[in-house]
């Protein structure tokens, strides 16, 4: 037997007996950072795709919301911060070895971008709105032309934004459940998902409806296939990974990850979706609302397990 | 005029609004940073220096004030042979001591009010002018010898000067008799001297460290754990015999996990197989030791088969063993230990370590035990004391005769009235020492103190003992006073000095002008006869070619040995000793003549009934006793104790780690509070192992009030040893009640 | 010049002194600690045998902590002391979830701290406080750049290892096994 004990009292808050440092403010960031991707995700594609008119609330409505959920999100990251004061220093250097930097600055960007993209498209989805700046009216109509350069610009930022807050955690080797690769890749699958869900919940024409449901669906396989790899990587790896493995296999986050995440939030709302597909009348804001719920849950899950989960020695 | 009580309530919770003192409140500054924290530099501005009183051992250190005049940090002294520059962590943690604030404020006198016991605040004139007609009261009606000190810090001297010059010579610490009495006297009959404090042991030098039971690395007494870790360095063997597998045990080349209790069994033992296969030092035990022949008649018997049997040591390791220690000698210390009040034939047993250390020719020589010297100072010119009519001793008339001190046991046990005694004590002074967690029966010490007509208790903190006060005084801590020259015995001599760092806070004072009060309204100002403490001092250290301005630059001083006599066997010189026969007396002719066993027999101890498991206790190095639970660096450490569980006991009881239990003794008393089990496999299985000195149950010390368990609650059994007075205080057992008792113990 | 402290397993007992002479030196709020004492014992009664050590930042070389900060608060300087510039600090804790021993914490103040191997006294040609007090003098502290420094001596002579080597932070603080 090893019996291995602190014998000095060591009891650091939020670092003692389990790191707890991030709370809800993380998860909260990381869930608005996918939601918005994935939400610019389709509006550039079908923007790119010229199908403006054709799915309106993808394209023109739903980015509407953008700058204020990344305001909440960056809000949040704000009451974050430990130092508050000083978090302008963020800004004066860009740290290529940190993921945080670049997520830092990758904001830095896109918030701007949304805002003028959520500008470009207002007098469509507001006919009565005045910009009562002639050199707004103007600027607007100069990006216009630009309409697809940004699009793409977007589409790109997108990609990045949704990625990014999966590899930010997968950059801390230091806690073995969040070493892996497929995080990025799962984050940015769970972000378009909660985009297209949104998208499906605002919408109010059935093709679109229909059209989302379907990529919704798509993007629900691909993360039960990007969740089972997690998982196979894991108990496959070293001891430390296999330990990490089990917390959700049997340790303190299995109930809540696999009936929330994986049954509330992919299976169950996958049903209901081909269920609607087939005619069967369901109403869609049940799914789309399981799918967000289920988006917020895995960041939470998976901020928490990651923190709990550690090198053992 | 407050009337007399008939009986004393302990009095929990301090009334009557010390709201007064709460204007300045510098913990609540410190947590937050501002005392010391960012905006003081870290740099010694200026140092004074003191020596520590946080455990006995007073290392030398330096107090270093920040740019603030805050104390900062305590660091120890480069040239005290105590630390050798290096403070303990409760020495170091000594700054808690200081701004806990917690700490006693102001005079309290105990008064009626309503029905209900309470303590009021009172003014220092108040305070002294009620215990010195108390004192005289006393001495009118019983004789000024009914009054008795007990003292376990440097204030024991000033209080001890002032009753001595009272009428009563009845000054006792509790580390006599509950402590280290049974090796000094075990030692004193043997080799004629004791082993003193800090222990004459050449651990630095020593090829061959022998334990028994002895837990030093947890027993946090500086110079010993320094020089234990010195003689790992050079490759040094230690033998370690204790039941449980402290941190001495795991840094020894073998260690014994002896069944409790059967320690006399191994020694015994282990001198039999020295002496028949005559690995003792014989031109050694030629020269110098008496009564060789009736030993190894005495040990005839037991041999490592029989003590097997017993201790559960396998024969083949008991010689392996006893071949180290051949190998080694001189080089080589049996250990005398610390605490060692354990089952009533300590004394015996402490006579078979002397004895076995005789054989092997290890006292007096190098790696052995050395002869430490004393820097003589000056006495100062007061009159001479009175000769007290009685003394303690005349409570216990044809007991104890080996006693070289004060039983502090045996003066709580003669003041309650008893049919043989003419009298008994009316008074108690209890300074630096919580009696409450000390003496082992707590029933018993409170049964006492209901039979006083006066309790004065010194202290710096609300400790439990204080609740039981007529008069409580706030005493400051050793980093506000001046105190007497430590004049410490060691390889050399030294002096040190203690100098404030800081001035007294809140309304507490110095034991020195305390006691100088009290002697001016007692009529015996001339036993004070400077007005400062400094004063006294600087006479002092002129006397000894310095000055308290050296000292305050120095703060220790070495001196030169008078005798170039460190080893004095070295070679083998002729010596007389101190005993009957100017020899060492492995046959004890002073035990003899008092009727006690000349030679050390084995008796068998009582073991545990079903399901209860023996009481051991300890040490944490943290931690000294009771005294440091409140300081808040040392408890961010630990603050409350665990029991100590082998995992087939936890397996049968169904015990978890960190699961909360109440322990209840053999006698049906439950401590107060539950206690944390902690499953390991470094305790045997029909024992139970906590550190001493949790539990507290005055909600006064904030952060101590109800942390882990007392050991003393469950210490209501002791084995009293018939030579000197000692209570064996491991004959208690204990079992788990995993839920609440109905009826709480207090 | 590179810093690194070698503590020696066999003489350390446990005493916690390191970390109250660490609190007092830095002024470390109550509750909070730069460094702490680990005991493992393993075996069953009576074969047993117990590792004491104390344990703080390990000053990797590799740092991950450092990699992460965004504002470069977080960084190395000369001798290979990892520091945090409190003015720099947001606060925002990758450091600390980036690092593999739970060697830092957030101050009450905001910033984040951790154990700097007393370069204030280091600068001065001091030890650090810890390796100043311990009573068993079990901790060195030196140059392992320096060949002749005691530390790279004792790196030589004895057998040691370092926590989580497969963390790949190439940590600095030796433990004399």
């Amino acid at each position: 037997m090893i019996e291995q004990i602190i014998t000095s009292g060591k009891n650091n808050a939020g670092i003692d007996p389990f790191l707890h440092v991030w709370g809800w403010e993380i998860p909260f960031y990381l869930f608005i950072g996918g939601l918005v991707a994935g939400i610019l995700f389709f509006s550039a594609l079908f923007t790119i795709r010229g199908k403006e008119e054709e799915f309106p609330t993808a394209v023109k409505l739903a980015p509407m919301m953008t700058p204020i959920l990344l305001g909440l999100g960056l809000f949040s990251l704000l009451l974050d911060l430990s130092h508050k004061l000083y978090f302008w220093q963020l800004y004066t250097n860009i740290r290529w070895e940190s993921p945080m930097s670049w997520g830092a600055w990758t904001l830095m960007i896109i918030y701007p971008l949304t805002i003028i993209w959520s500008a470009i498209w207002l007098k469509d989805v507001f006919p009565k709105w005045d910009w009562k700046f002639q050199w707004i009216d103007e600027g607007l109509e100069i990006i216009r032309h630009y309409k697809k350069a940004l699009a793409w610009s977007l589409m790109i930022l997108s990609i990045i934004l949704g990625m990014y807050t999966g590899i930010l955690l997968s950059a801390f080797n230091a806690r073995p459940f969040w070493n892996t690769a497929i995080l990025g890749p799962l984050f940015l699958t769970s972000g378009l998902s909660a985009g297209a869900a949104l998208i499906m919940l605002m919408s109010k024409a059935s093709k679109e409806k229909r059209l989302f449901a379907r990529i919704d669906l798509m993007l629900i396989g691909t993360e039960l296939f990007l969740i089972i790899h997690l998982f196979m990587g894991f108990l496959a790896g070293t001891n430390v990974h296999i330990e990490a493995a089990k917390l959700f296999l049997g340790g303190e986050f299995t109930i809540s990850f696999w009936i929330f995440v994986v049954f509330g939030g992919l299976i169950f709302p996958a049903i209901l979706e081909i269920l609607e597909l087939q005619k069967v009348k369901i109403p869609h804001y049940i799914s789309a609302m399981l799918v967000l719920f289920g988006s917020l849950a895995l960041r939470f899950i998976v901020v928490d397990a990651g923190q709990v989960s550690r090198w053992l020695y | 005029m407050p009337k007399t009580l008939n009986r004393r309530d302990f009095i929990r919770i301090s009334s009557l609004g010390l709201g007064g003192l709460a204007a300045a409140n510098p913990i609540f500054d410190w947590l937050s940073g501002s005392v010391m924290a960012n905006e003081s530099l870290q740099e010694t501005i200026k140092r004074i220096p003191t020596y520590c009183e946080v455990c006995f051992w007073k290392c030398a250190g330096w107090a270093h004030l920040n740019d603030k005049g805050d104390i900062w940090k305590l660091t120890g002294n480069d040239d005290d042979p105590h630390c050798n520059g290096r403070l303990c962590p409760r020495g170091t943690g000594g700054v808690g001591m200081y701004y806990d604030d917690d700490r006693l404020k102001t005079p309290l006198i105990r008064t009626e009010v309503d029905g209900k016991q309470i303590f009021k605040e009172a003014s220092w004139n108040e305070a002294f002018d009620f215990i010195a007609k108390k004192m005289k009261k006393i001495a009118d009606e019983h004789g000024p010898e009914c009054i008795a000190l007990f003292s376990h810090g440097s204030g024991g001297k000033h209080f001890g000067r002032m009753l001595k010059a009272f009428g009563s010579q009845n000054i006792t610490a509790p580390s006599y008799a509950q402590c280290r009495g049974p090796r000094e006297v075990g030692f004193f009959a043997t080799y004629g001297e004791g082993i003193g404090s800090p222990e004459r042991v050449d651990i630095r030098d020593t090829d061959c460290l022998v334990l028994i039971g002895s837990h030093i690395g947890e027993n946090m007494h500086n110079g010993q754990v320094q020089e234990m870790s010195d003689a790992i360095d050079k490759g040094s063997t230690i033998i370690t015999v204790d039941p449980r597998f402290s941190t001495a045990a795991s840094k020894s080349k073998h260690w014994l996990p002896i069944k409790p209790s059967t320690d006399m069994a191994l020694l015994l033992s282990w001198i039999h197989v020295i002496i028949n296969n005559e690995w003792y030092d014989k031109k050694y035990v030629d020269k110098y030791t008496f009564g060789l022949d009736e030993l190894k008649e005495h040990v005839k018997s037991y041999t490592p088969e029989w003590a097997y049997g017993i201790t559960t040591i396998k024969p083949h390791v008991i010689r392996k063993t006893a071949k180290e220690m051949a190998n080694a000698a001189p080089s080589v210390i049996i250990h005398p230990g610390r605490h060692v009040t354990w089952y009533g034939d300590d004394t015996q047993r402490l006579r078979a370590v002397a004895i076995l250390n005789a054989l092997l020719g290890s006292w007096g020589r190098r790696g052995g035990f050395y002869n430490p010297e004393k820097k003589k100072v000056a006495k100062l010119n007061i009159p001479r004391f009175p000769k007290p009519q009685k003394t303690w001793r005349d409570a216990f008339p044809g007991k104890f005769k080996l006693a070289g001190l004060a039983l502090a046991s045996g003066i709580c046990d003669a003041t309650i009235p008893a049919a043989g005694r003419d009298c008994s004590f009316k008074g108690w002074i209890v300074n630096g020492t919580n009696l409450i967690s000390t003496l082992p029966n707590q029933a018993n010490t409170i049964e006492a103190i209901q039979n006083l007509d006066l309790m004065v208790a010194i202290d710096t903190m609300p400790m439990e003992i204080t609740g039981y006060a007529d008069v409580v005084l706030p005493e400051c801590t050793y980093l506000e006073r001046y105190d007497n020259l430590r004049i410490s015995g060691h390889r050399e001599p030294t002096i040190a000095l203690r100098a404030p760092a800081a001035e007294p806070k809140y309304n507490s004072k110095s034991a020195w002008w305390m006691a100088k009060e009290l002697s001016n309204r007692l009529g015996l100002g001339d036993y004070f006869p400077f007005e400062e403490e400094e004063e006294e001092l600087d006479w002092q250290l002129k006397q000894v070619g310095s000055s308290l301005e050296e000292m305050k630059k120095i703060g220790v001083k070495k001196y030169n040995r008078q005798y170039d006599d460190l080893y004095p066997l070295e070679g083998l010189p002729d010596y007389e000793f101190n005993t009957n026969s100017g020899k060492i007396e492995l046959y004890s002719t002073a035990m003899e003549d008092e009727g006690y066993d000349p030679l050390p027999k084995y008796t068998a101890h009582e073991e545990p009934p079903t399901d209860f498991y023996r009481l051991i206790y300890g040490r944490a190095p943290m931690h000294t006793f009771s005294r440091t639970a409140n300081n808040p660096n040392l408890t961010d450490l630990m603050d409350e104790n665990k029991v100590w569980v082998n995992p087939k006991v936890a397996k049968e009881w169904g015990l978890k780690n960190n699961q909360e239990v109440w322990l209840e003794n053999q006698d049906g008393v439950v401590t107060s509070f539950p206690i944390k089990v902690r499953v390991t496999e470094r305790i045997r299985w029909d024992s139970v192992y906590m550190v001493h000195g949790f539990g507290h149950t005055d909600k006064r010390m904030s952060r101590a009030y109800g942390k882990g368990a007392s050991d003393s609650e469950l210490i209501t059994r002791t084995k009293v040893d018939p030579v000197m007075g000692g209570t064996g205080m491991r004959v208690n057992f204990v079992t788990f009640l995993t839920e609440a008792p109905t009826k709480g113990a207090a | 010049m590179r810093y690194a402290m070698a503590i020696d397993t066999k003489k350390c007992v446990g005493c916690s002194d390191c970390v109250v002479a660490c609190q007092t030196e830095n002024n470390v709020p109550i509750g909070y600690c730069r460094d702490w004492v680990v005991e493992a014992t393993s075996g069953t009664y009576p074969d047993l045998s117990m590792e004491i050590r104390s344990e703080r930042c390990n000053q990797c070389t590799n740092a991950p902590c450092v990699r992460c900060c965004p504002t470069e608060a977080s960084h190395i300087v000369d001798g290979g002391i990892v520091v945090v510039d409190h003015d720099e600090c947001i606060g925002c804790k990758a450091c600390i979830t980036s690092c593999p021993y739970d060697a830092r914490f957030v101050h009450p103040e905001g910033y984040v701290d951790k154990c700097t191997f007393c370069i204030h006294r280091v600068e001065k040609g001091e030890n650090p406080a810890c390796v100043s007090v311990c009573p068993t003098k079990c901790m060195y502290f030196g140059d392992t750049d320096d060949l002749n420094s005691e530390i790279s001596q004792l790196l030589r002579k004895r057998k040691w290892k370092t926590l989580i080597p497969e963390a790949g932070t190439e940590p600095n603080i030796y433990y004399l096994t």
